[in-house]
């Protein structure tokens, strides 16, 4: 039965889409739109986790901006993203790594 | 007239130029024409609808007879679908297969099943009362009814009274949902939202009732 799912999904799902991991260091380029304008934001930071399956996988990166912490999910097949760079492997002994919150700002 | 047997398959999303849509995946079909009841005889124009083969042995022997009869192969569900327009009733025989290609993208439809069970539930979750409240000295008073009507007169509680109970596990029609995307391959109907029923579970697809 859920085969059929599969199916249905398989059609959305990017296959540009690097191999990465939480504790990585990414660069996401997400388009984004003003009213009939188009730019490409790049958001860089580290990956703190990836969520869901299929087409329904999301991930967050966390980077601090001016001192402030900030998160950000994007969904994994969005057609919104233009790209994503792997920068740098990181080494994380979890999936979850909410404990960065708590880290003083490096 | 339009409508077909189909299951539940489960909600995934799909992606319509950036927008994420939440679906519903249903296996519409195909459905087979078992029996025509007809105006002059039954009173009313309906197709009788079977959906889903099923093993011969695992059926008794007089539903077992009454597909023989009907010369169609034997299915686990068998549904009444009414026919109004005469000249439609007619274009349909004994053993026509229905499928989900009588749907397209666009199409606006009512989807009927039987919803999910809920055992003996509460009066919020029911009838969505409000409770009481869950802090402020509340006592044990969170999730009651309040009063149920006045005193000695009526000293009666009115009928129809919205109390605890079952919930759930009753048919229910969702109308107007969109059919996203349609696989007359796989015969597959992609339904916007949600439509009732448990994974699994039998659902029947109409076209908008107006």
């Amino acid at each position: 039965m859920r085969s059929e799912i599969k199916k249905v999904e398989e059609k959305f799902l990017r296959k540009d889409i690097p191999d990465f991991s939480p504790g990585d260091t990414v660069a996401v380029h997400f388009i984004i739109r003003e009213g009939e304008r188009e730019r490409v934001q790049i958001f860089q930071g580290i990956v703190m986790r990836r969520k869901g399956g299929g087409v329904r996988e999301t991930f967050t990166v966390r980077k601090i901006s001016f001192g402030i912490g900030v998160e950000r999910t994007f969904p994994l097949h969005s057609p919104l993203i233009k790209k994503i760079e792997v920068l740098k492997k990181g080494k994380a002994r979890r999936a979850n790594l909410t404990y960065l919150r708590e880290k003083a700002n490096r | 007239m339009k409508a077909i047997l189909g299951k539940k398959l489960g909600m995934t999303q799909i992606i319509d130029e950036e927008q994420v849509i939440p679906v519903t995946v249903l296996k519409a079909g195909p459905c087979v024409v078992v029996r025509k009841k007809e105006k002059d005889k039954d009173g009313y124009n309906a197709l009788q609808l079977g959906f889903e083969q099923i093993q011969e042995k695992k059926l008794s022997k007089p539903v077992l007879g009454y597909f023989k009869k009907q010369a169609v192969k034997p299915t686990r569900f068998l549904r009444e679908i009414r026919v109004e327009d005469d000249e439609v009733f007619a274009s349909y025989k004994i053993g026509d297969e229905i499928k989900a290609g009588i749907f397209k993208k666009g199409d606006v439809v009512d989807v009927t099943g039987v919803s999910k069970g809920k055992g003996f539930a509460g009066v919020m979750k029911r009838y969505g009362f409000k409770g009481g409240p869950a802090s402020h000295g509340s006592g044990q008073w969170h999730r009651r009814p309040g009063s149920i009507g006045a005193s000695s007169d009526p000293s009666r509680v009115f009928k129809g009274k919205k109390m605890p109970g079952r919930m759930g596990g009753e048919k229910v029609t969702v109308r107007n949902l969109e059919v996203v995307d349609i696989d007359e391959k796989e015969n597959l109907l992609l339904i916007k939202g949600c439509c009732p029923g448990k994974n699994g579970d039998l659902v029947i697809v109409r076209e908008r009732k107006r």
